[in-house]
């Protein structure tokens, strides 16, 4: 077994912290690490938090871990930031918020940059999570970057969704759009002191009640988590939802409906590989792109001919 | 494909309260290609050897301007040993005397010391220099 693996099974930190920036890079060895911590994950219940930038994801994981760690269940926090698509670079800054906990030995935080995906979550946030399940943390939050309408990457993700939303965040037609508003297993109205709070309510609720989910209706909480309130609510219904999921099978589903996900990917990127392999070493490729450019060959039937080459096995 | 990032904390410890240099610094970093992980202000040594750790990163930048740098950076450093980061890059920025530069870096408390004057570019490209073989930016 990987030296890396063996530490983070026995609760090193700094292994842990090592494992994911090593996947985070895709090292050459990326895949045999997932394969060596793969069996030692399923433990952990899995909680994201999206919503708009400045809706206080970061201010209500901090409240929350308080609640959590009250509890004594420890806590692994994936935060993502965007990576600058001009520069590469990112400012990862959602630990500010999240300082106090620094110390805490039950709670370990990593920040990730989305480098290049546009889903709301990085690229290795799902490796990171089983790192974080196979270290041992009963809870994973993880808060997506500050995202628009359809960054919905995040249902795929967590057993439970949380939607931050904040007054005055635009019409009632908003609540009726496709996308962020239909994968919130709880609504969390965040700043309630302000003004306009109880109308956004009211227009969640009035979107939930057209909806015909006899089985779960997400709860709408209004917290202010500067002053700390609301969160003994939140952390309330997260449990009642997490309670829901697990009794209705419901948890089963969305972990099969995932895996067969994953699953699906890591055959598309075994063959994606094998080809490009190939084709690296010896197909022709650019003989191709000229026959096409010069419209001798359409693309469609290049690739047809590309593949007849190409040997699977 | 191996595609590292140098990764850098931004620091502020103890009890001055001015970061715009921090953020300025954190900024320019950003644009060179870099991922900053940013603490927020008033933090302790052991907070940032710990987010240090957790965050793996490569270089650990501090912004010290209330003058206590002679305390702070040997404690932030030994701590980083003990856990086994002996090998984290520390650099210091802030309002720092000639001679405790010195000092600081012939202890090997820090690696590189910025004062004000120098120019963002140079800190970049000390940081580039320091990571230039298994490093894509």
């Amino acid at each position: 077994m990987d030296q890396l693996v063996k530490e983070l099974l026995q609760g090193n930190r700094r292994a842990a912290a090592r494992l994911i920036s090593n996947i985070e890079n895709d090292v050459p060895e990326k895949r045999a690490l997932l394969q060596e911590v793969f069996p030692h994950t399923g433990n952990a219940y899995v909680i994201g938090i999206t919503g708009a930038p400045g809706s206080g994801k970061s201010s209500l994981v901090d409240c929350l871990l308080k609640k959590i760690r009250r509890d004594g269940l420890t806590v692994g926090i994936i935060a993502v930031d965007p990576t600058s698509p001009f520069s590469g670079g990112a400012i990862l800054g959602d630990r500010i918020r999240m300082q106090d906990h620094a110390l805490d030995e039950g709670i370990f935080i990593r920040s990730m940059g989305t480098r290049g995906s546009l889903g709301g979550l990085s690229r290795s946030t799902r490796e990171a999570i089983q790192v974080l399940d196979a270290f041992g943390k009963d809870i994973i939050l993880v808060e997506t970057v500050g995202v628009g309408q359809s960054e919905v990457d995040i249902v795929k993700t967590a057993d439970t969704t949380v939607v931050v939303l904040t007054p005055a965040g635009g019409d009632s037609v908003q609540t009726l759009k496709a996308g962020i508003m239909e994968i919130a297993d709880i609504f969390v109205v965040n700043k309630a002191d302000l003004s306009g709070a109880e109308r956004t309510i009211t227009e969640i609720n009035i979107m939930l009640d057209m909806k015909n989910e006899t089985q779960w209706r997400p709860p709408v909480v209004r917290t202010i988590s500067v002053q700390n309130e609301g969160m003994d609510e939140l952390w309330q219904e997260l449990r009642n939802h997490k309670h829901f999921m697990k009794e209705s099978e419901k948890l089963l589903e969305v972990r099969k409906e995932r895996v067969r996900r994953e699953l699906t990917e890591q055959v598309e990127y075994l063959v994606k590989n094998k080809i490009w392999e190939q084709v690296r070493e010896g197909i022709e490729i650019e003989t191709l792109v000229d026959r096409i450019v010069h419209r001798r060959l359409d693309p469609y039937s290049a690739a047809a001919e590309l593949l007849e080459e190409i040997d699977f096995l | 494909m191996d595609r590292r990032k140098i990764r850098v904390l931004v620091a502020k410890p103890g009890l001055d309260g001015h970061d715009r240099g921090a953020r300025v610094v954190a900024r320019a970093l950003r644009d060179a290609g870099m991922e900053i992980v940013y603490t927020g202000l008033h933090q302790t040594a052991e907070q940032i050897a710990e987010t240090a750790l957790q965050e793996d990163v490569d270089v650990v930048g501090l912004s010290i301007l209330s003058g206590a740098h002679l305390t702070l950076v040997p404690r932030i450093k030994a701590l980083l040993r003990e856990k086994g980061l002996g090998d984290i890059l520390v650099v210091v920025g802030g309002i720092i005397p000639e001679e405790d530069a010195a000092e600081l870096l012939k202890r090997g408390d820090a690696d590189r010391i910025f004062i004000p004057g120098d120019s963002l570019d140079s800190i970049i490209e000390y940081l580039r220099g320091s990571f230039s073989s298994n490093h894509t930016l």
